[in-house]
C-alpha cells in the first residue's frame, strides 16, 4: 500500500467514525444508563427503528428535521417506558420483553413507515469542520453532524453525573444492589421506568441520525442491526459512557475499511473487510474480558450477572 | 451472433412445446379456476429500485379482468420464501409463482415445483435450464445491461476525471455485467474513461451504500451509478457530494436534480402482461423469456440536468444501436488481471454471457 492509499484509507476511517459512530453512541448511552439501573432492554434496536421512521415522518410532515428528531426521542420514550412498566410486573423477565419490543418498534415502524419511503423529507445539516483544509476528502471527512457533538457532551454529563450527583448515586444503588435501594427508600421500579424511558429516548434520537443525516433516508432496511449491536457495545465498553463513545467510534472506523480499502485498488477479500467491526470487537471482548476487574464493573441487579 | 440468436429461439421453442405436452390437460382446467398470480419480493415493494420495478408491473396486471395478484415483500432468500410459496399455492390458490429475487432459485423454486407440478414457477433471473429443471418452472429476465451501456455511454462523455463509480451488491453475472457494460459504454466514447466498482456484500446495507458512495468520490470518480436493490441511498449521496449519478432498477430522477445523467430501468410490465394474456386464454407460458431493447423490455430514464448536449446525442444514438442488435461485447476483451476472456463478438443475448465472471480491464476492482 503506498502512502497515498493509506493516507486515503486513514482519513475514511476518521470520517467513518464521524459519519456511522453517532447511532451507535446514542443508543450505547441509552443503554448505558437503563443497565446501570439494573434492567436490561435488548428492544431499543426496535427504538432506533421507529425512532428512525417517526424522524423521517416528522420531519416530511413539518419540514423542520429538529422537530423530527424531537419526535423520535418521544417515540423512544413511549416504548422505553412501556418497557418499564412491564418489566415492573411480578414474574416478568426484562430480556424476553426487550425481544418483544425489537419486534414491536420494527413492526410498527414498517406498517406507519410505508407512505414516507418515497418523499424526501429535510435532513439535518453538518457543521463543516474541515473549512482549514484545501484537501476535499480531509473536507469532507469533517463534515460533522450537530448530534455527533451533541453525543460526546452526554457521554460526558454522563459519566459526570453518574458518579458526582445524588441522581446518579440512586441510580447505580438501584442497579447494584436493589436490597439497599429499598432500605434507603427508593422506589426501584420508579428509577428502573424512567432510565429505561430516558434509555429508549436516547436510541429514538440515535434512529433519527440513521434517516436524517446519515444514509439519510428511511426505508425498512435502514438500520441492518445498529440497534443490537450497540447494546452489545455496552457490554464491551464496561457500563462507561466515556467508553461507550470510544467503542462506537472504533466500530464507525473499522466499518468504513472495507469500502475504502476496495476505493483504493485493495479489493480482494471485501467480504472479510466488511466484517472487520465484527471481527475486531471480537478480539477485543476476548482480551479484555480476561481482566478480574471486567466482572466487578457490572451492575449487581442486571439478569445476566446474577 | 446469428448462431447464438437461433439457439435462444430453439431453446424457447423446446420450452413452450415441453410445456405443451405436459400441461396441455392445465389449459382447460385453467380456464375454469380463477387465475391468481403470487409475488414474492426481497424487499419492500416502493425501495425506489429491484422491487419496486416489479410491483409497479404487478399493480399493471391487477387492472386485468380475473386476475388476482398475492404479494409478500421482506422475504429472505432462505428457507422463508419456500414457505411463502408454499402459502400461496395452498391458501390463495396460486397458479403462477412469480420469485424475483436472485437467490430464491436454488433450491428453493426447483424444490417447490417439483413439489406442485400443477404450478408454474417463473423466477427472475436466466438460470433455468431445461434438461435439469422442472417443466413447470422456468426464468424471466431483462439484460438491463444495455441500459446500463447506454448509461456508460452518457455518462463517459459527461465525466471530467475519467473515473466513474459503481457501488455493486453481489458479484453475480448479472451485476457483472451490468459493470462491464458501463465500462463499454464509456470507452466507446471515452477511450481514456475507467470504472471503478466496490461490493458492498448485501443487496440492501444503506449505510455501507452510503460508505462506498463517499469513497468512490473520495477517489476522484465524478459519476456515480450502482446496483443495489434501493438505488436511492447512493444516489441521494452523490447529488448531496455535488457529482453526477446514473440511476438504477426504477427512476431515480426525482431525487438528484442537479446531477442525475439517465438511469437504467426495467419494464418488466412488457413479461407479466405477456404472461397474463397466456393465462387468461389458457395457453402454455414460455419457459424462458428474456429481452431487452430490441423487444420493449428495458428502458433509459429520461436525461437529467448532469448530461451534456454530446452526451444526451451519443446515448440517443447507442440506444438506436442496440435496439438495432448493435453487440456490446465486442471481441477481444481482457479481464482485468490480463486474461482474454471474450474471444470474438458476442450477441447481446449470447447465453455465454450469462455465466459471466470477470471485471473487464479498465474496470478497478475484484470479484473476490
Amino acid at each position: 500500500m503506498s502512502d497515498s492509499s493509506l493516507f486515503i484509507v486513514l482519513i475514511a476511517m476518521v470520517g467513518g467514525a464521524i459519519r456511522v459512530s453517532t447511532p451507535f453512541m446514542f443508543v450505547a448511552l441509552g443503554e448505558c444508563l437503563t443497565e446501570k439501573s439494573g434492567r436490561i432492554n435488548l428492544g431499543l434496536e426496535g427504538n432506533l427503528v421507529l425512532g428512525a421512521m417517526v424522524a423521517y415522518a416528522g420531519s416530511y410532515t413539518t419540514g423542520s428535521p429538529w422537530l423530527g428528531v424531537l419526535f423520535a426521542g418521544l417515540s423512544g420514550l413511549v416504548l422505553g417506558a412501556m418497557h418499564g412498566y412491564i418489566c415492573k410486573l411480578p414474574k416478568v423477565n426484562d430480556i424476553a420483553v426487550g425481544i418483544a419490543f425489537m419486534s414491536f418498534g420494527t413492526g410498527l415502524a414498517f406498517f406507519f413507515g410505508k407512505p414516507y419511503i418515497q418523499p424526501t423529507a429535510p435532513r439535518l445539516e453538518a457543521i463543516p469542520l474541515g473549512w482549514w483544509s484545501s484537501n476535499p476528502s480531509i473536507e469532507q471527512a469533517l463534515q460533522v453532524n450537530p448530534l455527533f457533538l451533541v453525543g460526546i457532551a452526554l457521554a460526558v454529563f454522563m459519566s459526570w453525573a453518574l458518579a458526582n450527583t445524588r441522581w446518579g448515586l440512586i441510580v447505580r444503588m438501584t442497579g447494584d444492589s436493589a436490597a439497599s435501594a429499598r432500605a434507603m427508600g427508593v422506589s426501584i421500579d420508579l428509577v428502573r421506568l424512567l432510565a429505561t424511558a430516558a434509555g429508549g429516548f436516547l436510541s429514538g434520537i440515535g434512529g433519527a441520525f440513521l434517516s436524517l443525516y446519515y444514509p439519510g433516508s428511511w426505508n425498512e432496511g435502514l438500520s441492518s442491526g445498529q440497534g443490537l449491536m450497540a447494546v452489545a457495545l455496552v457490554i464491551f465498553a464496561r457500563w462507561d459512557p466515556i467508553r461507550c463513545v470510544y467503542a462506537a467510534l472504533l466500530f464507525g472506523a473499522a466499518g468504513a475499511i472495507g469500502p475504502s480499502l476496495q476505493s483504493v485498488g485493495i479489493s480482494q477479500g471485501y467480504y472479510f473487510f466488511n466484517a472487520a467491526p465484527y471481527i475486531l470487537t471480537l478480539f477485543i471482548m476476548i482480551a479484555s474480558a480476561r481482566s478480574k476487574s471486567a466482572a466487578r464493573e457490572a451492575p449487581g441487579e442486571l439478569s445476566i450477572v446474577k | 451472433m446469428i448462431s447464438s440468436s437461433l439457439s435462444r429461439r430453439s431453446l424457447l421453442k423446446a420450452g413452450a412445446a415441453g410445456l405443451a405436452a405436459s400441461a396441455l390437460p392445465f389449459g382447460l382446467a385453467r380456464a375454469q379456476t380463477p387465475i391468481v398470480l403470487g409475488a414474492v419480493y426481497v424487499g419492500p415493494r416502493d425501495d425506489f429500485g429491484w422491487n419496486q420495478a416489479h410491483a409497479v408491473a404487478m399493480d399493471i396486471l391487477k387492472q386485468v379482468p380475473g386476475v388476482t395478484v398475492v404479494e409478500e415483500e421482506n422475504v429472505p432468500e432462505t428457507d422463508a420464501v419456500s414457505k411463502s410459496m408454499e402459502s400461496m399455492i395452498n391458501l390463495d390458490g396460486a397458479n403462477l409463482v412469480l420469485a424475483t429475487s436472485f437467490g430464491y432459485y436454488k433450491p428453493f423454486v426447483i424444490e417447490s415445483a417439483k413439489k406442485y407440478p400443477a404450478v408454474q414457477f417463473r423466477h427472475a433471473a436466466p438460470l433455468w435450464n431445461k434438461d435439469t429443471d422442472p417443466a413447470n418452472a422456468g426464468s424471466y429476465f431483462c439484460y438491463l445491461n444495455q441500459a446500463h451501456y447506454v448509461d456508460g455511454v452518457a455518462a463517459g462523455l459527461s465525466t471530467k476525471t475519467n473515473k466513474i463509480g459503481f457501488v455493486a451488491a453481489k458479484p453475480i453475472p448479472s451485476v457483472l455485467s451490468n459493470v462491464n457494460s458501463v465500462l463499454l459504454g464509456a470507452k466507446s466514447v471515452n477511450p481514456n474513461a475507467t470504472v471503478q466498482v466496490i461490493f458492498t456484500g448485501e443487496w440492501s446495507l444503506p449505510v455501507r451504500e452510503a460508505e462506498a458512495a463517499n469513497a468512490l468520490i473520495d477517489a476522484g470518480c465524478d459519476v456515480i451509478t450502482c446496483h443495489v436493490d434501493g438505488p436511492k441511498v447512493v444516489v441521494e449521496t452523490a447529488e448531496a457530494r455535488g457529482v453526477m449519478t446514473c440511476g438504477h432498477n426504477a427512476s431515480q430522477a426525482p431525487l438528484a436534480p442537479k446531477g442525475f445523467i439517465t438511469g437504467a430501468e426495467y419494464k418488466w410490465e412488457t413479461i407479466y402482461k405477456l404472461y397474463a394474456d397466456a393465462l387468461s386464454k389458457g395457453e402454455a407460458l414460455p419457459n424462458f423469456t428474456v429481452g431487452g431493447y430490441h423487444n420493449d423490455m428495458i428502458r433509459n430514464t429520461a436525461y437529467g440536468a448532469g448530461a451534456t448536449p454530446e452526451a444526451i446525442k451519443a446515448a440517443d444514438a447507442a440506444i438506436e444501436g442496440l435496439k438495432a442488435g448493435k453487440p456490446i461485447y465486442v471481441g477481444p476483451l481482457k479481464d482485468n488481471t490480463g486474461k482474454v476472456v471474450i474471444e470474438g463478438t458476442k450477441d447481446n443475448y449470447d447465453p455465454e454471457l450469462d455465466g459471466m465472471s470477470y471485471l473487464l480491464e479498465g474496470v478497478v476492482g475484484s470479484t473476490t
